[in-house]
């Protein structure tokens, strides 16, 4: 990829909020919870995919695209989105478990989180330029 | 026979007006022909321009493509092909760079993968792209992976039908409205037929090959086109001839070119056992990374600059691409001047052979130009060499030279170019090639309602950089495609006409 801060932003929220939504609302109920109430399951993956959007958007993406000024061609690799889940995963969960004080499992944490993660990826690259296909001219943009 | 002496040619009244009648063609016999949008060119600019029309809806019947090609990929392959890039070889495109696929998806890499025979071959193309850039080279197809999506989406699309052979010889504005392309048809005698339309499109490619004033000097003194060649010739007898005896040849030029002629002569080294001896002239050696500051600095070393593709890839449609559109004409300017430089792709394969030549004793680089050239004794070649940092020339006798330095020649060598910049109001941006507005309008063109649009090679130096590439013609044909449809004369490609349209080629369907 080769975004702009707006375009990455613009990408991550548009697709947190399409396939990642889809993706949780299907997975939830199969997640390993214990006996923890469906609801509740569901109060924790939505908390944790609207933390992604919060943290990425005011925290990680400007860090990656002061990273990326750091590179001639001003891309960003693929290997590099998919790496990015260990740390945005990692605060997300202690920002769950310690800031907002849910009862988080490991467990289903990280399938929820990994696997919502790869979806959103397989999407970026490649589905996503089916029905918009001047986003990968404009940055990752999408307004 | 001079031009305007026989009914049917131009006339000399046409050849000296900027603006045309339909009554001074009917006058000088020239038989119109209505089409309301002409792309002048045929290679691939041409074939990416009906490629989206044709998904945006636009009617087959509508478009005509003027052309000397058979095939948009004609041009392509020759020069790709003597410039030591065959169908079976890899060249400098990015994977979603695809000419038969305007959405890049599913790009090359990924086609490659669910081609393949083994789990392996399923693997290898998925990782590269994963990781490219940066734990392996990037990931490009083979020229022939390209050429054959182009052939299916030409007959899918029916770009066949569109096809009118000739030399396009100009294009002027009609005086009702629109425009009128000037082709000459050889079909037993000379022909000129007026493509009357609303619209014309020039994708042209280069103007001409570049051959060095030393180059040319040599050839018309000498006579000789044997030994000092260009890279974009012919010339297969070079390495024939190195094969048979020992030699030794001096390349000129850092660039792809450069690198896909090493490696030839490597390659023949090793599996033919010639034993050539290479010497690399380089004008810019670069010995390091090098750029303006700390966020600006492209990758180098061994003479050459490092660089994935022809240009940076935020240019196609990133930060640096958004950055080029913002700037004022004279930042705009500096911001070329920073990005441009002859490059080539950091590949393992190739730095691998030539830390092996170097090893050997068979390959060095030497930094400087070639003053002039002679015949040496024996067949040879005595080339003046000035070395950077000393001063006066030094002789080196070598068997052959091959001059890999560029490519393009001033836009006025192409005749319609040169006709358009005399009488259609076309101008020259900073790199001296023609000027494009950000829609790839030529802006001194526009007529009425009327436009006038230019990709592809000719057009570098506007506002878009990597317009001689097969993404750079993409995007000008979608910036086109959109520009027509705020004129009212196709539908603009929304999302769900692109997922209707994608759908269609996945199934290999007419748009």
């Amino acid at each position: 990829m080769t975004p702009t801060l707006a375009g990455r932003i613009q990408s991550r929220l548009f697709l947190l909020f399409t396939a990642g939504l889809v993706w949780t609302l299907l997975i939830t109920p199969l997640l390993p919870a214990g006996f923890a109430p469906l609801t509740q399951s569901y109060r924790t993956t939505l908390i944790a995919l609207v933390l992604v959007a919060v943290l990425g958007t005011v925290l990680w993406e400007p860090l990656y695209h002061l990273l990326q000024q750091f590179r001639w061609e001003k891309d960003w690799p693929a290997i590099l989105i998919l790496l990015q889940g260990v740390p945005e995963g990692w605060l997300v969960y202690v920002v769950m478990r310690d800031v907002v004080d849910l009862p988080v499992g490991v467990l289903p944490f990280v399938i929820h989180f990994a696997t919502t993660w790869l979806v959103v990826f397989a999407c970026l690259h490649g589905p996503l330029r089916v029905p918009f296909i001047r986003w990968r001219f404009r940055g990752g943009r999408l307004i | 026979m001079p031009e305007g002496d026989a009914a049917g040619d131009l006339s000399a009244e046409l050849l000296s007006s900027p603006v045309w009648t339909d009554a001074q063609l009917a006058r000088a016999g020239i038989p119109v022909v209505d089409a309301p949008f002409v792309s002048i060119g045929g290679g691939m600019g041409s074939f990416v321009m009906v490629d989206l029309l044709r998904i945006s809806g636009f009617p087959l019947e509508n478009i005509k493509v003027l052309t000397t090609s058979d095939y948009p990929w004609e041009n392509y392959e020759y020069l790709t092909g003597v410039g030591q890039l065959p169908p079976g070889y890899r060249i400098r495109s990015d994977s979603a760079s695809t000419p038969d696929n305007i959405w890049g998806f599913p790009s090359y890499a990924v086609r490659a993968a669910f081609g393949a025979r083994s789990v392996r071959g399923f693997i290898a193309p998925i990782w590269n792209v994963l990781t490219e850039n940066l734990l392996t080279d990037y990931w490009t197809p083979l020229a022939g992976q390209v050429f054959q999506g182009m052939s299916r989406e030409a007959d899918r699309i029916g770009y066949w039908q569109t096809l009118a052979k000739g030399q396009a010889r100009m294009v002027r504005r009609r005086a009702e409205g629109g425009y009128f392309s000037i082709l000459t048809v050889e079909e037993g005698s000379t022909r000129r037929i007026a493509y009357r339309s609303s619209f014309v499109h020039l994708a042209v490619g280069y103007p001409s090959v570049r051959f060095l004033p030393d180059l040319q000097a040599y050839r018309r003194r000498y006579n000789d086109g044997y030994r000092f060649v260009n890279a974009y010739e012919p010339h297969e007898h070079v390495y024939d001839d190195l094969v048979k005896q020992p030699g030794t040849v001096l390349v000129r030029g850092g660039g792809i070119t450069a690198s896909a002629i090493l490696h030839r002569l490597f390659n023949d080294r090793e599996r033919l056992g010639a034993q050539t001896q290479v010497l690399h002239l380089m004008r810019t050696h670069v010995d390091s990374s090098h750029g303006p500051h700390v966020f600006m600095r492209r990758r180098g070393g061994d003479g050459w600059a490092y660089q994935g593709f022809n240009w940076p890839k935020a240019s196609w449609g990133g930060q640096l691409k958004v950055r080029m559109e913002k700037l004022g004409d004279e930042e705009r300017l500096r911001m070329w001047q920073t990005i441009k430089g002859t490059t080539t792709p950091y590949r393992k394969g190739w730095q691998k052979q030539l830390r092996k030549a170097r090893a050997d004793g068979c390959y060095r680089t030497l930094a400087g130009q070639i003053d002039h050239v002679d015949p040496g004794p024996d067949g040879t070649l005595a080339t003046f060499i000035r070395e950077r940092d000393s001063t006066g020339t030094r002789r080196i006798d070598v068997n052959f030279v091959i001059d890999a330095t560029g490519l393009v020649g001033d836009i006025t060598e192409h005749r319609v170019l040169a006709d358009l910049l005399e009488y259609t109001g076309a101008e020259r941006n900073g790199l001296g090639r023609l000027q494009v507005s950000p829609t790839f309008e030529v802006p001194g063109a526009r007529h009425g309602d009327s436009r006038l649009y230019a990709a592809g090679a000719t057009t570098e130096g506007s506002y878009y950089a990597p317009v001689d590439s097969l993404l750079g013609l993409q995007y000008a044909a979608l910036t086109i495609c959109d520009d027509l449809a705020r004129l009212g004369f196709c539908r603009r490609i929304g999302p769900i006409r692109s997922i209707s349209q994608w759908w269609k080629w996945m199934r290999n369907v007419t748009p």
